[in-house]
């Protein structure tokens, strides 16, 4: 494995070759590698964590594949970048099948409150949130650079992270309520929307993720 | 501020082939699919679907490979619909890298597919296309087989059933408006998206802007989807947004 190599972490839930498109078309030649082998994720350079599907299959799964302990150090020591599903798995426990995540931040995933999804309108808002949000800028990160703050980008998804410590937040969105839609700490970024499905401000942050220097 | 309405411009494929052509002035290649998806891309597009029409199985497998040249080059999500029979059909497809595929007759004949695939892929990969038909006064019915067959099911019941059955979104057509340029069935539009909690696209009928715009704030559609308006070149998706947000309708430009 050379150098340099970008792991797409894959513990067998979705299809991860749209992340992986889109990381390949910006990567400037580098390697990515989709690995479900720890040992690739701990020689890699940085590790990307995404996911989809319904969070306690994707805890089950990651387990089965023996993968928490290469994705936590990462987590601790290189470039990390989490995605939807991979970004809820980075904090304490979720609501959706009341599953333990994998503790890196602290703080819980929450449903969507039916009885507050409404618009200013008043028309009932649907849940999954799916299509175009803007996401507010919350801070200034290398991961935002040269994306406009407010930029649209593309969602799909019914929980969202609700961060104990407010300073870890780097992005929100609002859909019938504020939420988090990007948290950033130290070497971490995970987003809640699907960078590899958002057009240019997506590709512009999965390359800004590859310069990244944390 | 908050969610885009979304607009999915769709292209009929066939054997590889966009069916009708497009005449966009400084396309090299006017039949591919993947071009025409770049292009619409560059214009703003929110999504892209590919109706694979191909009538002959053994020419089938051709749509996975303009699937997999597209996911490579246009990084927004595409939904593709067509002779979608199994789970396995549905795996290949996301596995080529579509985002979403969409199921119509085989959802009518096996609603337990809907099911079986939502379970296993997820139900934001699993779009239930609806084609519906007048059959009297407020009542819709579903016709397969491009409105040739009717199923005796009601437009409305059928896509709550979708729903509870795991379908992350509903393409309803209207059968009465397809090809004629007179804009959406909009009391069709409206009574399938209040009835249901996930996302409906309108389609069927687009022949100007106004009936795009209308297709949000009046059949209260999550998204719009039009074929020849765009592939004509008579309006690109971007005046087509453009328009829409004059109207006070949020969209992504």
């Amino acid at each position: 494995m050379a150098a340099g190599t970008i792991a797409v972490v894959d513990y067998g839930m979705g299809n991860l070759r749209s992340v992986w498109q889109a990381l390949v078309h910006v990567a400037g030649g580098r390697e990515v590698a989709v690995t479900a082998d720890p040992a690739v994720v701990a020689g890699a350079e940085r590790v990307v964590f995404p996911g989809q599907g319904a969070m306690p299959d994707c805890m089950r799964e990651l387990d089965a594949r023996g993968l928490r302990p290469a994705v936590l150090a990462a987590a601790r020591e290189k470039p990390f970048l989490g995605i939807c599903i991979g970004e809820q798995m980075l904090f304490e426990h979720s609501a959706e099948g009341d599953v333990a995540g994998l503790g890196v931040f602290a703080g819980e995933v929450r449903r969507f409150p039916a009885e507050r999804m409404v618009d200013a309108t008043g028309r009932r808002l649907k849940v999954p949130h799916m299509g175009w949000n803007e996401v507010r800028q919350a801070r200034p990160h290398a991961l935002w650079q040269g994306i406009p703050d407010g930029a649209r980008f593309y969602f799909v998804h019914s929980y969202y992270v609700d961060p104990a410590d407010r300073a870890c937040v780097a992005g929100t969105t609002e859909y019938g309520i504020p939420f988090t839609s990007a948290v950033a700490r130290d070497n971490i970024f995970a987003i809640q929307c699907h960078p590899e499905k958002s057009a240019q401000a997506g590709l512009a942050l999965l390359e800004n993720f590859i310069r990244w220097k944390p | 501020m908050g969610l885009a309405k979304r607009i999915i411009p769709c292209l009929d494929v066939t054997a590889g082939r966009v069916v009708k052509g497009t005449n966009f002035v400084d396309l090299r290649d006017a039949g591919d699919p993947v071009e025409i998806a770049r292009r619409y891309d560059e214009q703003g597009a929110d999504e892209v679907t590919f109706l694979d029409i191909t009538a002959s199985s053994d020419q089938r497998d051709i749509i996975l490979h303009i699937v997999e040249a597209c996911a490579a080059q246009v990084f927004i999500p595409l939904t593709v619909g067509g002779g979608v029979r199994t789970v396995a059909d549905v795996r290949r497809l996301l596995n080529a890298g579509a985002d979403k595929v969409s199921m119509n007759t085989a959802a009518v004949q096996n609603p337990d597919l809907v099911a079986e695939a939502s379970a296993k892929v997820g139900n934001q990969c699993i779009v239930v296309a609806i084609d519906a038909k007048q059959t009297a006064p407020g009542q819709w019915q579903v016709f397969t087989h491009g409105g040739r067959n009717n199923t005796g099911l009601d437009a409305i019941d059928w896509a709550r059933r979708v729903q509870a059955l795991g379908a992350g979104e509903i393409l309803l057509t209207s059968m009465d408006r397809d090809g004629t340029k007179n804009g959406f069935d909009l009391a069709l539009t409206r009574a399938v998206a209040d009835a249901v909690d996930i996302p409906v696209i309108a389609s069927g009928g687009v022949g100007n802007l106004r009936h795009l715009a209308d297709g949000v704030s009046e059949g209260h559609a999550d998204a719009v989807l039009a074929a020849s308006i765009f592939h004509f070149g008579e309006y690109t998706v971007r005046e087509a947004k453009e328009y829409m947000r004059e109207r006070g309708i949020e969209v992504r430009l």
